[in-house]
């Protein structure tokens, strides 16, 4: 008898699934339709819309790349790092002035190549993550703690996320620096550059670079380095960024040198010959704020 | 063909004294058929921000309703408006949430912060913020904006300025470009007012 209610059972299989898919659908209504702040982590649901429009020939769009040189050498006292400021969108030039030297830690600085939003990303996750882990020991920092952090996440994504970093600091066991390309592999060098740019700077510091630098010549190679990816590659241009990171202190020196500045401007400026015709106006005045003003000494009523 | 160039957007944002204007074209169409010559791709966020979504319009009105819902979940707990810089780092960490699978659009967010100081910045289709402190432009048109904001462009223009110099540059890259046009909106915003203005352009 109980065999046969099994028969029964996987018969009716089906048809009880369609129905518990049913009941599946009502009990979690709530998680499926509203867009609750997410509890972290990449987010596939339109992976297949957007699939099913690159079938139907629609390409895909291109992503802000940082095309770049960014560099780090180690001098006498802790680790300078370089980048130029140029972010392109395929041949056009995005950003004549971007940021590429991210901060990690008060004495940790990344420079990031690739896709912009990933370097954004990726350096700013494991900047919290490093700050709570600070929290957490009471200690500073150490370099090799966030390319740990680092390699272990662009490993998981398997060069997906196509981030390369050049992550240079000073720790309580001296100057590190160290590159991470996207598939998560790591170098520890004495000096190293990457990027679009990274051949025209490393044929730089190949020539001049040696053990013991000052502060004055590390920073000049540095830039003579990014000038050199900044002339020479058309990934990369505009203006040098520097960031000089020695024992307890930092000195990111944005737009330290500007080989390329605007010199066609007219100082009339562009003189419209015809007014634009306008069909609708419509003005809508901002009222001002109700200010909540607290009266001292008056205590509520029990 | 790209799928940006599926219905076809300008939009571009420019900073001025103590004000900002943000500007669109009014075209929606399917690849080259026009479907409609009102489409509003800029939002309010709140009186002091604004948001210009170019790309898949269909991504533009989902990403403006789950923004607008983010904001006022925001209103509620915060009890005040977002500055536009949280703004523009919120809607980055939206855009690369889905980095593997993005929404097909590129916000344009223009606001006046603390100070009334204007704020303008732009994103590509994964959240990588670009801050300017001129100008940002996004959508079909993009290279010839570029182009025309590049020359018309001046520092510290009052807010009648600031209009013709956008609606300018603005319909002029779309005469440029066959997938936008067909008109402008543009917002110019100050301390104490917000000017909406419908342009007429050529309606090709």
């Amino acid at each position: 008898c109980f065999q046969l209610f099994l028969l029964l059972l996987r018969f009716e299989l089906p048809s009880s699934r369609k129905i518990f898919k049913t009941r599946v659908v009502n009990r979690k209504m709530t998680h499926s339709s509203v867009d609750l702040p997410p509890k972290g982590g990449f987010s596939f649901d339109l992976c297949k819309r957007n699939d099913m429009l690159t079938q139907k020939g629609l390409k895909a769009p291109s992503f802000l790349k940082t095309g770049t040189t960014i560099v780090g050498l180690i001098f006498k006292d802790g680790v300078i790092l370089g980048a130029d400021t140029r972010a392109t969108e395929g041949p056009i030039v995005a950003d004549k002035n971007c940021e590429k030297i991210h901060y990690m830690a008060p004495n940790i600085y990344c420079c990031g190549a690739g896709t912009a939003a990933d370097t954004e990303a990726v350096t700013d996750m494991v900047s919290s993550q490093l700050r709570l882990h600070r929290y957490q020991t009471g200690r500073d920092s150490r370099v090799i703690t966030a390319l740990t952090l680092l390699k272990k996440h662009l490993f998981s994504y398997q060069g997906h996320v196509s981030a390369a970093l050049v992550l240079g600091g000073v720790d309580i066991t001296g100057p590190h620096l160290h590159t991470i390309y996207p598939h998560g592999s790591t170098d520890t060098l004495p000096f190293a550059t990457m990027g679009s740019g990274s051949l025209a700077a490393m044929s730089v510091f190949e020539a001049k670079y040696k053990e013991g630098l000052t502060r004055d010549e590390g920073i000049k190679l540095v830039a003579e380095a990014i000038c050199s990816g900044i002339f020479n590659d058309l990934g990369s241009g505009s203006n040098v960024d520097i960031c000089v990171i020695t024992k307890g202190h930092k000195e990111y020196l944005r737009n330290y040198m500007e080989p390329n500045p605007r010199t066609y401007v007219s100082s009339k400026g562009y003189s419209f010959t015809k007014k634009t015709e306008v069909l609708l106006t419509k003005i809508t005045p901002l009222s001002e704020r109700v200010e909540i003003v607290e009266v001292a000494g008056e205590a509520m009523e029990e | 063909m790209s799928i940006f160039e599926y219905n076809g957007s300008a939009v571009v944002a420019m900073v001025g004294k103590n004000c900002f204007a943000i500007a669109s074209d009014r075209r929606l169409g399917v690849q080259l058929q026009t479907i409609a010559t009102d489409f509003q791709r800029i939002s309010k966020i709140h009186d002091h921000l604004f948001i210009g979504l170019s790309g898949l319009a269909t991504d533009v009105q989902t990403l403006y309703q789950r923004l607008v819902f983010r904001h006022k979940l925001y209103q509620l707990r915060e009890e005040r408006d977002m500055k536009p810089e949280t703004f523009a780092s919120l809607v980055s960490a939206i855009l690369y949430e889905k980095r593997f699978g993005p929404f097909l659009c590129q916000p344009v967010i223009a606001g006046l912060g603390d100070d009334n100081k204007p704020f303008i910045c732009t994103m590509d289709s994964i959240g990588a913020k670009e801050l300017a402190k001129d100008f940002v432009v996004s959508g079909t048109a993009s290279e010839s904006l570029y182009g025309a904001c590049e020359a018309m462009f001046k520092p510290d223009m009052e807010a009648e300025e600031l209009f013709e110099t956008i609606s300018q540059a603005l319909l002029s890259s779309v005469d440029r470009d066959c997938l936008s046009g067909w008109g402008g909106h543009v917002y110019v915003v100050t301390p104490n007012e917000v000017k909406e203005r419908i342009l007429k352009g050529r309606m090709d």
